[in-house]
């Protein structure tokens, strides 16, 4: 007796207790099904993140200005503006493994056109700024150095600025008020996303560093080429951690530091947080997989169950099948074959249930989950192995029965 | 098939029980046996052994000049597709399966094709009489029908022997008359068969009868003249019209 009789006669034997066996199936059908959803979940939010690392520009350091101790009292990070675009050249220049270094100040005004204005990020940058972040245009020309040496009234606009200040109708070329201050649109940004702490990196308009100091944010007597952010692109390849200690070593020389005192500036591999974060998603993952293949097992150890009935109930089946021929081991299959039929209906039942569970936390909650085919393989292998597993004993017993014990039992 | 002082002993606990204390026989093909004795005379255990379902303590049982004593159970299990068809008191049909798929099921461990496993069935099924019920389950045949539909089952691999175990103590007596002239018939044509029975008046239809009592042979006598099944059913006949 081949395995696809015995899968027939399986499917036909637990057709005659259909309850009994879709009863049974339910430990795996959860456990299945629980397994698909928390990976696809884990999944999702690691694909977030992994997204919101490619957002920000691979290989990116941020430099910000860091506390100072201004006589006796130590200011928060960024109250004073410590860094300046002569450290950002500086860093250009000496540290070699930096691609980029973009200078870029921020602030937040009004902006007017027509008879729409919406208050917005605006960022003063260089010509630098979009290699750093890696920062493509939709549409239009990127800020060029010329407009920084001339300091142009031109902008760039985010997604999120256009659609609140123009709708649907096209930006480029228009005139747009930035606190009275007349602009034309040149370029419109591709879309970002959110940045790692949930906010908009859409809602920005990009204007040229020297117009941003002197018509908008304004700059400081004291230091004119202060800026609040150095975005540092590091060359693909080269070693992060060296960089940023490089990079360390330079601004502490260059802003005099005595070996005691603390960095006036922070220095923020934006990259490597996220990792950890990547890294604790999966962890996460892991351990509710973990959890849910509780289930499976339990579910396994109700299919033992059933079948150690259905062996005792069988018994005259199994002495009979033996006086007509059969082998212990044709009645080891046909009992092994029941399980793992069991457990595979289960299985294909429970991925059924995970993807529509999947789909369901999508629509409802607003989570990402994706299910990956391998997810569902594992899934499935895993409810034939317990199949095998939990079905073993049970076949054995029957396989062991003794033919004229079996034909006598009542 | 010959027997040469057949033994077999159980153990219980701290007890032995002998089943049979060394049992010859000889039974030539083509005859047709019946087996009597009050139970723990050792008849079941004996057939048993003939079935090959257990193997002897001691002493040797040639079936087909093969020795069986001493095989594995696999080995057996072989034989007793081969060789061997059951007929039981019980039936022992499989219940919410169809008479031609409980037919098939010898053939189906003795990994005989789908296609000739029907035809097979389909003839055994026709040789009983049930051609016309091959779709039907146990639950909707009577108790004669269905112990025709075992016999068929017996029959299907064209074995050496039938052994029939009280094969008419669940039936009445006029199916058990159809039952026994069915045996009848198929031994005239040269099936042989051994009938464990406990009535005298059954055994009286075979052409040698088999006594036993405390496992032990007591009687072996040929039955002078064996009564015609068909004949009496002819006669139960009669008197429902009368």
């Amino acid at each position: 007796m081949n395995v696809w009789q015995s899968a027939r006669i399986a499917v036909r034997a637990l057709r005659v207790n259909k309850l009994r066996s879709a009863l049974t199936m339910l430990g795996i059908i959860i456990g299945v099904g629980a397994v698909i959803v928390t990976v696809g979940v884990g999944a999702g939010a690691q694909a977030r993140v992994a997204e919101q690392i490619e957002s920000l520009g691979s290989n990116l350091i941020i430099l910000m200005s860091g506390s100072v101790t201004s006589s006796g009292v130590r200011l928060g990070q960024g109250t004073q503006l410590t860094i300046s675009e002569d450290d950002a050249a500086a860093i250009a220049r000496e540290v070699p493994a930096v691609q980029v270094a973009a200078p870029s100040v921020r602030g937040t005004a009004q902006v007017v056109y027509g008879n729409l204005n919406w208050a917005t990020t605006i960022q003063g940058v260089t010509a630098d700024y979009v290699e750093a972040r890696d920062w493509p245009l939709v549409t239009g020309r990127p800020i060029g150095p010329e407009d920084v040496e001339g300091a142009t009234k031109i902008a760039l606009l985010g997604q999120t600025t256009v659609l609140n200040l123009f709708g649907d109708a096209d930006p480029l070329g228009q005139i747009i008020r930035i606190q009275k201050v007349p602009f034309t649109v040149i370029g419109m940004l591709h879309r970002k996303g959110q940045s790692s702490r949930g906010w908009d990196q859409d809602d920005v308009i990009l204007i040229p560093l020297s117009t941003a100091k002197k018509k908008v944010l304004g700059a400081s007597q004291a230091s004119p080429r202060a800026v609040n952010t150095i975005s540092i692109k590091i060359r693909p390849g080269a070693d992060m951690a060296e960089a940023e200690a490089q990079t360390r070593t330079l601004l502490r020389q260059r802003h005099r530091l005595q070996p005691h005192q603390d960095d006036d500036f922070s220095l923020r591999n934006l990259t490597e947080v996220l990792q950890t974060q990547e890294r604790a998603s999966q962890v996460m993952t892991y351990l509710l997989a973990a959890i849910a293949s509780v289930s499976l097992v339990v579910g396994g150890i109700g299919i033992m169950n059933i079948m150690l009935v259905s062996v005792t109930e069988r018994t005259r089946e199994i002495g009979l099948r033996m006086a007509v021929g059969a082998r212990g081991r044709d009645i080891l299959l046909q009992f092994l074959v029941e399980a793992v039929t069991l457990s595979l209906l289960g299985g294909v039942v429970g991925i059924a249930l995970g993807l529509a569970g999947s789909r369901a936390i999508t629509y409802f909650v607003d989570w990402r989950t994706v299910v990956a085919p391998e997810a569902i393989a594992l899934a499935f292998a895993f409810a034939a192995a317990v199949g095998i597993f939990f079905g073993f004993y049970p076949a054995r017993k029957a396989a062991r029965l003794d033919p004229i014990e079996a034909l006598g039992y009542e | 098939m010959v027997t040469d002082g057949l033994t077999k002993d159980y153990h219980l606990g701290p007890h032995t029980v002998h089943a049979l204390r060394g049992v010859s026989v000889e039974i030539e093909r083509g005859a047709f046996i019946a087996v009597m004795g009050p139970s723990g005379s050792g008849k079941s255990t004996f057939m048993n052994l003939l079935g090959c379902l257990d193997t002897p303590t001691r002493g040797r049982y040639l079936l087909d000049d093969d020795d069986v004593a001493g095989l594995s159970r696999d080995t057996l299990a072989r034989i007793r597709s081969a060789k061997i068809g059951f007929v039981f008191q019980q039936f022992n049909l499989l219940p919410r399966t169809s008479a031609l798929d409980n037919v098939t099921l010898p053939l189906l461990y003795a990994r005989i094709p789908a296609r000739e496993r029907r035809t097979r069935a389909r003839e055994r099924l026709a040789q009983v009489g049930l051609a016309d019920r091959e779709h039907h389950h146990p639950s909707q045949l009577s108790g004669g029908q269905q112990q025709r539909v075992a016999i068929a089952r017996a029959l299907v691999n064209d074995p050496a022997v039938v052994l029939a175990d009280e094969p008419t103590g669940n039936l009445d007596t006029r199916t058990s008359m159809e039952i026994l002239a069915l045996l009848q018939r198929l031994n005239e044509a040269g099936l042989t068969i051994v009938l464990v029975t406990h009535e005298p008046d059954i055994a009286m239809h075979a052409g040698r009868t088999l006594t036993f009592r405390d496992g032990r042979l007591l009687r072996d006598d040929p039955v002078s003249s064996p009564r015609d099944a068909a004949a009496q059913l002819a006669l139960l006949e009669e008197e429902v019209v009368a």
